[in-house]
């Protein structure tokens, strides 16, 4: 699983949840995968993500980095910038770990890559 | 500027699915078309485009079209269109071209042409001034001779009603179709859907570069393997743990006793050069929200359960199932209630009026049995155009359509939904009933009762689902 997947994932589904987001994020197994810089991809993706809980995943896995919590102006024509965020959105991959709902701790857990957010009967309102 | 006439030969197949797919590449890619000649149900369209280079690209993605040519002559009678090419060659058409290799295709449209009757037609324009060679496997030109003798193969007329010459100025995409085929994909399901659809999917939703495309029933991946090809960056789901595993029963015979590996729709990526396009895939219903709320995508593609060969399901509670633990993870097999195709595909429209941009695509299929079929039970929603309604015919009964509906408008209260597709299991007895399909149900029963043997010994014995 990629950070902007958790980026877009949530726990809304939950009984007694209310917005189950952000998914806190444990991390077992990280793999790093090279993957091909896509400009146009990562200019069009930023404004979809939620950035201030994409900068704290990246926190929280330990791939900290120089990327501010602000989201800077102008980044459509910085490619340095562009190349951080591609990075760390698509390139850090969790192999292995567990997605946690903010609000009642139920586990998700990743395998292989896949995360299951199937629920159990007793688990939907 | 000066705009240049264009044939674009098609494969005489989809034929429905024809215009929808030319206007939505032409739209993604910004080219103007301007017809000659009305678009119509022949092999052909005939159309003026800015440049060369336009053609091209336009080609590169067409999976319905063969390849495009620069018109050189059109005339309704083969002496015709002689007299009009040795006029052309007098002043000076083919001097660009002279003393290149070369070689001549033929194609008789709706006639028999054996390998006898293409040379005699090779043959007859040797009055052409070529200096240079021919060259069959790699020439520097090729040019398309056509004679066309309409659409009945019963009616065959004794003269060609149409005849073309023109140079080939590019192939299409359907080389794409072959890369992508089944046959030599690592990992298939058994309701994987064939390359060729799953790339006229991808062109009829628009699918561009840089665009995030989601299958909310991903299955084996395929149509999100089509989408990557387009540029689209592609995220899937499923309810099948074992099939997102790969874990699900092989369905090649071949690969029976072998161990598998590489058996992912990621593997797939990798396989086709596209794993830099391949976000997830994740386990989940979609019958259940759970994307972020303002969540949205630049495409939705589906090939939603019909319950015909695969079960239509949605977690909810017919019964309380335990919970079974596997190597430390836990894996759910909640239990599953039946969900029909109407409440499926309306689900999958409320959910697509929230999560879909604003004049972005949704596409998904529909089974249809022909007969019971009218327009007025086609699925609508107060945020959604209809773009396409494409028939695909199955069997003589039966056949699946294609919708293709564009966000019109954002979300609001007021917003109304509806479908009358006849349900899954009136469908499912019918089909079976009427639609030649006892080898699939075989398998598919087999298929089944091995998936559910499989996921009942889990819950027993509480041990490794293997
Ligand atoms: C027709 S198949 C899709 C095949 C896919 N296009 C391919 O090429 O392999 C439908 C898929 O929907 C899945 N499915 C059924 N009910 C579902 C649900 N409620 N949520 C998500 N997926 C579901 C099935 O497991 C199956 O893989």
């Amino acid at each position: 699983m990629k950070l902007l997947t958790h980026n877009l994932l949530s726990s809304k589904s939950l009984k007694g949840v209310k917005v189950g987001y952000p998914l806190r994020i444990v991390a077992k197994d990280v793999k790093i995968n090279e993957s091909k810089f896509n400009k146009e991809f990562v200019k069009k993706i930023i404004p979809k993500l939620d950035w201030q809980v994409f900068i704290n995943a990246a926190v929280q896995i330990g791939h900290n980095n120089d990327l501010s919590d602000e989201l800077i102006d102008d980044y459509e024509n910085n490619d340095e910038f562009l190349k951080k965020v591609h990075h760390l959105l698509v390139e850090i991959e969790i192999i292995n770990g567990e997605l946690i709902c903010p609000e009642t701790d139920r586990v998700f857990p990743i395998s292989d890559g896949i995360p299951n957010l199937l629920l159990n009967v007793n688990e939907v309102p | 500027m000066k705009r240049f006439q264009y044939l674009l030969w098609f494969a005489h197949e989809h034929v429905s699915f024809r215009l929808h797919e030319i206007e939505a590449i032409a739209s993604v890619l910004k080219i103007p078309i301007k017809w000659i000649e009305p678009p119509s149900d022949k092999p052909w369209y005939l159309v003026e485009l800015p440049s060369e280079e336009a053609v091209q690209k336009l080609s590169a993605r067409s999976v319905t079209m063969r390849r495009a040519i620069h018109l050189w002559a059109d005339e309704p009678t083969v002496p015709r269109l002689h007299a009009s090419l040795k006029e052309k060659c007098l002043n000076g058409l083919l001097e660009p071209y002279k003393l290149k290799s070369f070689k001549v295709d033929v194609d008789l449209f709706c006639n028999s042409q054996t390998q006898e009757e293409k040379l005699e037609r090779i043959e007859s324009f040797s009055y052409m001034p070529f200096q240079g060679h021919v060259d069959l496997m790699n020439p520097d030109v090729t040019f398309q001779y056509i004679e066309y003798y309409g659409l009945d193969p019963k009616i065959v007329p004794a003269n060609p009603t149409r005849t073309f010459f023109g140079r080939v100025v590019s192939e299409s995409g359907r080389q794409l179709i072959h890369e992508l085929s089944l046959k030599r994909r690592k990992f298939i399901g058994n309701t994987s859907m064939d390359p060729q659809l799953s790339l006229l999917m991808a062109n009829l939703g628009k699918v561009s570069n840089g665009d995030l495309v989601l299958d909310p029933f991903v299955g084996s991946g395929s149509l999100l393997v089509a989408a990557a090809k387009f540029g689209g960056h592609v995220i899937g789901t499923d309810i099948d743990f074992l099939m997102l595993h790969g874990r699900t029963r092989p369905t090649r015979k071949q690969t029976r006793h072998i161990a598998r590996k590489d058996e992912s729709i990621e593997a797939n990526m990798v396989q086709y050069s596209c794993v830099d396009k391949y976000i997830d895939v994740i386990v989940a219903d979609s019958a259940i929200p759970f994307w972020r709320s303002d969540v949205e995508f630049d495409c939705i593609l589906a090939d939603p359960p019909y319950g015909i060969r695969e079960p239509t399901e949605r977690i909810g509670s017919k019964e309380s199932l335990p919970i079974i633990k596997k190597e430390g993870s836990s894996v759910h097999f909640p239990s599953k209630i039946e969900y029909g195709l109407n409440e499926i595909i309306k689900d999958l429209m409320w959910f697509s009026s929230k999560h879909l941009k604003l004049h972005g695509r949704l596409l998904f299929w529909v089974p249809v049995f022909r007969q019971d079929y009218n327009d007025a039970q086609i699925a609508r929603h107060s945020c959604f155009q209809l773009i396409g309604n494409c028939e695909q015919v199955l069997t003589t009964f039966t056949a699946r359509r294609l919708l293709v509906f564009e966000k019109i408008k954002m979300p609001q209260d007021t917003d109304e939904c509806s479908s009358a597709i006849p349900t899954s299991s009136t469908f499912r007895e019918k089909y079976f009933t009427h639609g030649d399909e006892n080898r699939l149900t075989r398998k598919q029963k087999k298929a089944e009762a091995a998936k559910n043997k499989e996921i009942w010994f889990a819950k027993l014995n509480n041990v490794n689902v293997k």
